[in-house]
């Protein structure tokens, strides 16, 4: 490819179509006809006839189109990304999260900040994780790149509130160690497929 | 006996500005179900059964609301407007007999306020006069929507005035009476003889007029929400936009009266529905054919607009006349 092709920029220009366009009458005498023509055809009763029926359709079918939205909501895809849920272990109710900083710095919009140490056992352990919601775009890297699992996107898509309090910390995103035992296989972004047993092979370690 | 009618007057006054400014609160809530349903949604649900509050939630809200008035303003007639809207849309209905002549405790009520016999003289110029509340308020705003939404006033309903006035004209020569209860007895015949078969291009003509004069879509351009906001009610709040609307529904509801008594045969018992019943129904079909028409119809340019008036109606409502003119004359 020449150089040329790259810098031509207006792809796709050159195949529009411009609707109606033999249309447009171009004598007085068109212009009548077409008056004429649209007075006596009755375009404007059928757009009644329409409305009519759609009204017909609404109260005695009962086919309506909206959402009586805080009563009654959409099932939204488990793949959804909306605000994050750092996971526990099911085992021991230890945060997932190993501290390793992948999500951290994969953040594209830098809302991800964390903090660990070495622990007493040698192991890292994350002290504050915090995720900034408002500048967070929800493009679902840090789920992505998580090795651990351990930071998904959860269903809640109601992000609004009049409180500080509604706004979530870290611990109200982890899984309590009391209601360990209803956590479930997360089904959403950035984590394992529910088939994800089947498809697992075994490492070379085991032979 | 004196003060007997004036007793009687005043009381009709009250019971229709009551009920009319109550049917004007009572129509947005219709109109907003209507239009709902044809756009297959709900409408307002959430107060009331069905909504049905929603209207007193309105009203509480448009009486409570801060009634603001903006600095460059030219208060006096900023604050005027609204009322010249509602009074003139109001004084434009004591000459409309609304029903025909019942007994109430072995009184006879006639309900009409003053039977004067330029009826339909009086009520369109009453109503033309209404102009000048849109008009005035558009230009004391300080807003240059208003401005535009005022000027809007100015051509629209002054055009339109000429065809309505124009459109009248012809079923007005074949009655020889200028009084509404008059015209609406010459239609007494029964279906035939309604003026809708002996001046459907009147009718036609006078229903477009009509639309125009009271702003509603199509041809609201007075408040054309997609080009001026809200034209010349942009910088009014609370109880003058209230004002302004209820003027508006006021008229919406004179009109739909003139239509149903020129054309449709008013007050007359129909085949076994008597007269009372079946003007409510006319006008009630009316009512909801402006309705239906807002829902199916886009808006129109003020260009097309003038278009219109001018070149098509002005000269059809003219013909119409000469025609009628030629008819009574061999
Ligand atoms: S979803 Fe994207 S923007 Fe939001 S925290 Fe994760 S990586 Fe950052
Ligand atoms: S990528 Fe996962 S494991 Fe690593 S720091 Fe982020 S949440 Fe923790």
């Amino acid at each position: 490819m020449s150089l040329e092709e790259f810098k031509n920029r207006n792809v796709g220009v050159q195949n529009y179509i411009t609707v109606q366009d033999d249309n447009y009458p171009k004598t007085n005498g068109e212009a009548f006809k077409q008056v004429v023509k649209r007075s006596l055809k009755g375009e404007l009763f059928n757009g009644l006839k329409i409305t009519f029926n759609m009204m017909k359709e609404a109260l005695f079918k009962n086919q309506m189109h909206t959402v009586q939205y805080p009563a009654e909501k959409l099932p939204i895809s488990p793949r959804y990304r909306a605000v994050h849920k750092l996971l526990a272990l099911l085992e021991s109710g230890e945060n997932r999260c190993i501290g390793c900083g992948l999500c951290e710095k994969i953040c594209i919009s830098n809302c991800i900040k964390m903090d660990t140490r070495i622990d007493e056992n040698s192991r890292k352990e994350v002290l504050e994780y915090t995720i900034n919601m408002g500048r967070c775009i929800f493009c679902g890297y840090c789920a992505e790149v998580c090795p651990e699992l351990a930071i998904v996107h959860g269903g809640r898509y109601e992000n609004a509130s009049e409180q500080r309090a509604h706004f979530a910390l870290k611990e109200d995103l982890l899984t309590p160690l009391d209601k360990l035992s209803l956590q479930k296989e997360y089904e959403g972004f950035g984590a394992v497929s529910i088939d994800a047993d089947e498809k697992i092979k075994k490492t070379p370690l085991l032979y | 006996m004196e003060t007997s009618i004036i007793i009687e007057t005043v009381v009709k006054a009250i019971v229709i500005l009551a009920l009319f400014s109550a049917l004007a609160g009572f129509t947005t809530y219709i109109e907003r179900k209507i239009l709902a349903f044809m756009q297959r949604r709900l409408g307002p649900m959430n107060v009331g059964p069905y909504g049905l509050l929603q209207i007193a939630a309105d009203g509480i809200k448009l009486f409570m609301k801060e009634d603001f008035i903006p600095q460059n303003a030219i208060r006096p007639i900023f604050m005027i407007a609204p009322i010249i809207t509602a009074a003139t849309a109001f004084i434009a209905m004591s000459a409309v007999p609304f029903l025909p002549e019942f007994e109430l405790f072995g009184y006879t009520v006639r309900p009409i306020i003053a039977d004067i016999n330029v009826g339909v003289l009086f009520v369109m110029g009453v109503a033309s006069v209404g102009l000048y509340g849109p008009l005035l308020g558009g230009m004391s705003s300080a807003n240059k929507w208003s401005l535009l939404g005022g000027a809007r006033t100015a051509i629209q309903l002054l055009s339109y005035e000429v065809v309505s006035g124009l459109a009248l004209l012809a079923p007005l020569m074949l009655v020889g009476s200028l009084s509404l209860i008059d015209i609406n007895n010459y239609q007494n015949g029964g279906f035939t003889s309604w003026l809708v078969w002996s001046q459907p291009l009147a009718f036609i003509l006078f229903v477009i007029a009509g639309f125009a004069e009271t702003n509603r879509t199509p041809f609201d351009l007075l408040e054309h929400e997609a080009e001026i906001i809200a034209g010349y009610a942009t910088e009014y709040s609370g109880i003058r936009w209230g004002m302004f609307f209820i003027g508006e529904y006021a008229n919406l509801f004179t009109i739909c009266f003139l239509v149903s008594l020129i054309f449709l045969g008013g007050f007359n018992d129909l085949w076994f529905i008597p007269g009372g019943l079946a003007i409510i129904l006319k006008v009630m079909f009316l009512i909801f054919f402006f309705l239906w028409t807002r829902a199916s119809w886009p808006h129109i340019r003020p260009d097309q607009l003038m278009w219109l008036c001018w070149k098509i109606l002005m000269p059809l409502a003219v013909l119409n006349i000469l025609i009628t003119g030629f008819v009574m004359m061999f």
